[in-house]
């Protein structure tokens, strides 16, 4: 039996958990949920020694521990089975399943290979698995190599087992066969901590689930005992804390239209339209598709079918160049991968999406480029020692204002935003919306994704929904509310107005 | 800011201190060093690799490498030399080895793009396939005989305002890349392909394009290197220019451009190629024994990383 209590945990300052509690019973299956960002993983990094808490207790059978690595929740029988499988594919299962704890002779280093193999196969057959431990492991399924994981968590005698949103990758099927295996294993006393988004999954196999939200633990129920509606409303129950400025919206024409886009694997005929003035909310649960429908209308994915239509002309897009001249810009997800180049400065930086406008003939102009980027730094209020200054150096929200004033440099009449307000302090923030506004007041069409439903509701006039690569639902300003939206995000089976 | 700006000048002019520390140890170990005669011939053998290394820097700060120079230079001298024992026009002959410098670079570029080949495997393999024509082509002898063109002649012995002519090619070719770099919209893009590739493609730049261009132009610089070189020999050899690319990677780094690209500049490259040049004249008219010269040149280049390292640290 574990128990977690008092938790808390910061980075640089950012408080992450605070007094957070869990308790997972022997032979239980429980439930973390939350939304992005409630601390989930930061709880789960701590249970299993990555990360070191700052205050708190967990007691492992009522006995106080302190993990300073990973090895020391596992010598206490703590795995975590990561969302993205640490298979090497390789190798075969069996080479995978004694992977840094390979059975040798003595301390020669020579291998037993054979043991080996017929302890893998012993194991494989317990857990009621039909396959050779010599098959390579890369061609199997990716459910067959999900409980393959398990296998390995069994094989160093774990007693609790952690599984991150184990079900992403697996079909129907492949679900049922790891549902099987984890309620055996529960039979014989294994304990689990599962986390997932999928609410359905939760009901069909959990015992109690607890709910993070904001870094807090907002509560504890036993499944039989609570449904679908009292979880999503502890996990986006918040108080709508952030003001947001008013807009005087005045929308226009449809300005942009997408129909029937699809990418093979990552989403399917999605359709809709933003207009001039408007902005459109786009969301839904990580991993839901957002990001890459974004991507494929800047032309930086190719489409396998569908169309685009600005200003109801049919848009041939094939890259970004292309998007660009069609009037799109582009506020990346994640700044410093896609958004900066963190080496350059500030200047340099907002001149990279606007290199025409600041040269003639190829020769750099330096007037044009100094006076373009003074006008934004002024104009968003970055703060800054000056436009050399280089990226790297800027507290989060400022480095997002330059990735905004990259774009709006290019005078865009279609902003597309992904998650705008990642990372960032509340008065920068602020600041974001309050150039929203401005831009949309100003009658560019903006469609914004975001995960923070507060931030959703505050500022959009429309809002689509997206679960597992489909649009599920459109709701518009009168019937925003945060279940309405989370609902269509999940799946839940609730049918709901909008 | 000033001083932080102060700080980056000196910690970039690093290599620039070393140079200098460097000739002085040379001229009071060897005062002969100082030397008009020698100075020039210092200048004259640095100018060959300086080229090659200002290409190298390019294809550097896009995060590249270009293994290949060595033999393009090869193969494009081998096609200059025996174009001129054929009585082909001199200038006509600089203007196809170009040409075909700038092709095989270009190559290079689309092999990686297109083909999404690591850059050190596609210049690998097209270093051997250079090389390998080149001995075909010249049947593994060297071409000489090249007739008495006066204007060739000069491009690699000549003197231009009582500098050779070697070195004003280098240095001119230094001011136009520098400015390239520096000013021009190219240079900016060259920058940020190395520094984020992916922001610089978001930000609706065609990487692709940008790269293929750098190796064009290290291709078309190795290619002038080679007719330097043709023209100071007098001839051509099949195994010419073998390790120069690593010649040109040590400029490069010791002038404190990064190999994971996006960061550095071309004058640094300018004093890394002096650096490996003085060294080399420098143990020659002090007597060390050219076993020895290649165990401090390698120290020299180690030293100038980690003190480097130690730096960004």
């Amino acid at each position: 039996m574990i128990q977690m209590s008092g938790i808390c945990k910061a980075f640089n300052g950012n408080i992450v958990l605070e007094n957070v509690q869990f308790e997972l019973a022997n032979g239980e299956i429980h439930a973390l949920m939350g939304e992005n960002g409630a601390g989930k993983s930061t709880m789960m990094k701590i249970l299993s020694g990555i990360y070191t808490k700052d205050a708190g207790e967990i007691k492992v059978d009522g006995q106080p521990v302190q993990f300073k690595s990973p090895k020391d929740a596992e010598k206490l029988g703590i795995i975590v089975i990561h969302q993205e499988l640490n298979m090497l594919p390789d190798l075969t299962v069996a080479q995978n399943l004694f992977l840094g704890k390979e059975l040798t002779y003595g301390k020669t280093g020579i291998l037993k290979n054979r043991e080996m193999e017929k302890e893998a196969a012993q194991l494989l057959s317990k857990l009621g698995l039909d396959i050779n431990p010599r098959t390579r492991t890369g061609d199997l399924s990716v459910g067959k190599q999900q409980i393959i994981e398990i296998a390995k968590a069994i094989a160093s005698d774990a007693k609790y087992i952690v599984m991150d949103e184990p079900t992403a990758a697996l079909t129907d099927r492949e679900i049922e066969t790891l549902f099987k295996t984890v309620n055996e294993l529960k039979a014989k006393g294994i304990s689990f901590v599962y986390i997932s988004h999928r609410m359905e999954e939760i009901f069909a196999i959990c015992d109690r689930i607890t709910i993070l939200r904001d870094g807090q633990s907002v509560g504890v129920r036993k499944i039989p005992e609570t449904n679908f509606d009292e979880i999503v409303a502890m996990m986006v129950g918040r108080e709508l804390g952030e003001r947001f400025p008013e807009r005087n919206c005045k929308i226009g024409d449809t300005k942009l239209e997408v129909r029937n886009l699809t990418v093979n694997g990552l989403f399917q005929d999605v359709s809709f339209e933003l207009k001039k003035g408007e902005v459109l909310g786009v969301a839904g649960l990580m991993g839901a598709g957002r990001t890459e429908v974004a991507q494929t209308i800047f032309g930086y994915r190719k489409a396998n079918k569908g169309e685009i239509f600005i200003d109801g002309q049919k848009a041939g897009i094939k890259s970004p160049i292309d998007a660009m001249k069609s009037g799109i810009g582009f506020v990346t997800e994640d700044r410093k991968t896609q958004g900066l180049v963190l080496d350059f400065s500030i200047k340099d930086n907002i001149s990279l999406a606007n290199l025409e406008k600041c040269s003639s003939s190829g020769i750099m102009k330096k007037e044009n480029e100094n006076s373009m980027v003074a006008k934004y730094i002024n104009d968003l209020k970055i703060r800054t020692s000056g436009p050399e200054q280089s990226a790297k150096s800027l507290s989060g929200g400022n480095q997002q204002k330059v990735v905004i004033a990259k774009w709006l440099g290019t005078e865009p009449e279609i902003l597309i935003l992904d998650e705008p307000t990642r990372g960032v302090d509340i008065g920068a923030k602020k600041e974001i919306y309050h150039i929203i506004n401005q831009l949309a007041e100003a009658g560019v069409a903006i469609l914004m994704i975001s995960s923070e439903l507060p931030e959703v509701i505050g500022m959009a006039d429309r809002v689509i929904v997206m679960q597992e690569g489909r649009l599920t639902g459109e709701v518009n300003k009168e019937n925003m509310t945060q279940e309405v939206i989370m609902q269509y995000a999940t799946g839940g089976e609730k049918v709901v107005q909008s | 800011m000033s001083n932080h700006k102060s700080k980056e000048l000196v910690s970039k002019l690093g290599p620039l201190f070393g140079l200098i520390l460097l000739i002085i140890v040379v001229s009071i170990l060897n005062p002969s060093f100082l030397s008009i005669a020698n100075i020039f011939n210092v200048l004259r053998q640095v100018s060959i690799s300086a080229i090659i290394a200002f290409g190298m820097t390019f294809v550097i700060l896009t995060g590249g490498i270009d293994l290949s120079v060595g033999s393009t230079l090869a193969l494009t001298g081998a096609i200059a030399a025996s174009l001129l024992s054929s009585g082909k026009d001199p200038f006509l002959t600089m203007g196809i080895a170009l040409t075909i410098g700038l092709i095989l670079g270009a190559i290079n570029g689309v092999i990686i793009t297109k083909g999404k080949v690591a850059p050190f495997i596609a210049t690998l393999a097209t270093m051997t396939v250079y090389r390998g024509l080149t001995l075909v082509y010249t049947d593994g002898r060297p071409i000489s005989n090249l007739g008495d063109h006066y204007s060739f002649q000069l491009f690699g012995k000549g003197y231009f305002l009582g500098f050779p002519v070697p070195v004003v090619t280098m240095v001119v070719g230094f001011i136009v890349l520098y400015f390239i770099l520096q000013k021009t919209t190219f240079g900016r893009r060259v920058y940020a392909v190395g520094g984020n590739e992916e922001a610089a493609k978001l930000s609706g730049i065609n990487t692709d394009r940008v790269k293929i261009a750098v190796y064009a132009i290290t291709g078309l610089l190795a290619s002038l290197a080679a007719l330097i070189l043709t023209s100071r020999l007098n001839s051509a050899q099949p195994t010419a220019g073998e390790s120069y690319e690593l010649d040109a990677i040590a400029a490069v780094v010791l002038g404190g451009t990064s190999l994971n690209g996006g960061k550095g500049w071309i004058f640094g490259t300018l004093i890394g190629a002096l650096i490996i040049g003085v060294l080399n004249n420098g143990m020659n008219l002090i007597g060390v024994s050219s076993f020895w010269q290649q165990v401090v040149k390698g120290i020299v280049i180690l030293i100038a990383v980690l003190m480097d390292r130690k730096k960004t640290a």
